[in-house]
């Protein structure tokens, strides 16, 4: 059963909201409910491969029992770090392997989600050394990994604060208003991705069929075409992915869990750091967190760089090149986060030494210039992501070569 | 150490880093929209606490508007001594 895809997935949804209302709205926690119906729905999502839910369960029990020994060490006051970076290489070799085998041909070990549970679980580890987490019961943790509405694509939430609202009683009229903007949130990311992604999806078909209207039927110049097809890209993934997330936060809410927002209108970003601030939010936050920050806290401490800004540098190519690989170890992927990666830094060198930029930068026509090439540069992203951008240049390369 | 010395060696240190004496102005403004500190700059703020004061404050332990003034940080290492 596809979630937020198949037909039986939404019937399957608006039954389990329903007693999760009738508890909410009487003032009752809805977790062990919510426990439950994942349960069920986790059953549903990975029923048809024996495969994918043993390796789901693998993971889940990798991953508690990393947590609890480290829990355990750091309530001990041992605190070994050592114990802790077994653990969180025990718990990224699932996905490391997942990823590396897919590259290489037949993927071992892989599941729906295990790309966002890995975060939810790297997240625990990391800040029970950092002295944040102090107590997680097995139950908490593994509802907190396993909780349906936002297992298969996020949003990435966070433990404590998805802990938080999952146990806390709420008030009638709380829940009412919690579950209102949840329905809201449901139709509109349905309409979102359901109607408004299929269309400029089927607008944008290669192969299209016949009798709908599709951009290669449409009378332009050739170079044109290729820019209203990366266009239409871009509007189509954005759709799809916002509207998938605002679909996981709508059935959040509705149990509840008031999951985190990912996107905030990206295409008005006017530079590359805007635009990751307003897309895929809990994806850039979770690396700026955990990945951004400690590298240059590293980097710091021990000096590597020699000033400020090259340190900065080299994070945002770490820290997005990461990024990338974890989309796929494909050379598209890669590309697009070493590609985000440079833009960033590219930026950052900008911003901190142009005079002009420092003189301009709260002028108007400043403003339009920058969002402009700021959109351009971000649909180019796309067109490597989705390999696009690889076509046209093997293309014009044959095209060189065979005069 | 008590409270004044602490306080000097915050703006000491606040000082480098934002390479601005302004920060020694004014307590409660916020460092951020006063374009003081940027988020490279708040990453350095926290290895110096720790190298200066000896205090460990994870980078997601606190959320950025609870250490955006002089004040507030000086809060954060009070309570972490």
């Amino acid at each position: 059963m596809g979630f937020y895809s198949s037909a039986s997935f939404f019937i399957a949804l608006v039954v389990a909201i329903v007693p999760a209302a009738a508890l909410g709205l009487t003032g009752h926690r809805i977790k062990p409910y919510g426990i439950a119906a994942s349960v069920v729905m986790l059953a549903f999502l990975y029923s048809s491969s024996m495969r994918a839910l043993g390796a789901f369960l693998l993971f889940l029990a990798v991953s508690t029992v990393c947590v609890q020994f480290t829990l355990a060490s750091w309530r001990s006051g041992r605190k070994s770090i050592a114990l802790y970076r077994i653990c969180l290489a025990a718990t990224l070799a699932p996905l490391v392997i997942y990823k590396v085998s897919v590259a290489a041909g037949p993927g071992i070990l892989g599941f729906i989600g295990i790309s966002y549970l890995t975060f939810r679980s790297v997240q625990v580890l990391i800040e029970i050394r950092d002295g944040l987490i102090e107590d997680l019961g097995i139950v908490d943790f593994l509802y907190f990994l396993i909780f349906f509405p936002t297992i298969t694509s996020g949003p990435i939430d966070r433990s404590r604060r998805f802990l938080a609202d999952a146990t806390a009683r709420l008030e009638r009229r709380e829940y009412l208003d919690l579950l209102t903007r949840g329905i809201i949130l449901l139709l509109v990311g349905a309409v979102m991705q359901l109607v408004i992604a299929t269309i400029l999806l089927s607008l944008n078909q290669v192969a299209p069929d016949a009798g709908l209207p599709n951009v290669s039927t449409i009378a332009m110049p050739h170079g044109l075409r290729g820019v209203a097809r990366a266009y239409l890209y871009g509007l189509y993934l954005f759709f799809d992915f916002a509207g998938y997330s605002y679909m996981a936060m709508g059935a959040s809410y509705c149990f509840g869990v008031r999951t985190p927002a990912n996107f905030r209108a990206p295409f008005v970003a006017t530079d590359i750091k805007d635009f990751w601030n307003r897309w895929h939010i809990t994806l850039s936050t979770w690396l700026r967190d955990f990945v951004f920050m400690r590298f240059v806290r590293m980097a710091t401490k021990r000096r590597l760089f020699k000033s400020r800004l090259t340190t900065a540098c080299a994070g945002y190519l770490v820290n997005m090149t990461l990024m990338g690989a974890w989309h796929g170890l494909t050379a598209s992927y890669l590309a697009y986060g070493l590609y985000h990666g440079i833009l960033l830094a590219a930026t950052e060198v900008y911003q901190k030494r142009s005079a002009f930029h420092k003189r301009h930068k709260k002028d108007r026509w400043y403003l339009v210039l920058s969002w402009f090439i700021t959109l351009n540069l971000v649909l180019i992203g796309f067109a490597l992501f989705s390999g696009q951008a690889q076509t046209i240049v093997i293309n014009l390369m044959k095209g060189a070569i065979d005069g | 150490m008590d409270r004044e010395e602490l306080e000097e060696q915050v703006l000491t240190m606040l000082e480098e880093i934002c390479d601005d004496e302004a920060v020694r102005e004014e307590r409660d403004i916020d460092l951020f929209e006063a374009g003081l500190l940027d988020s490279m700059a708040a990453i350095e703020v926290l290895v110096a606490i720790e190298e200066r004061f000896g205090v460990d404050i994870a980078p997601t332990a606190v959320e950025r508007d609870e250490m955006n003034t002089v004040n507030k940080i000086i809060h954060q290492i009070e309570i972490r001594l």
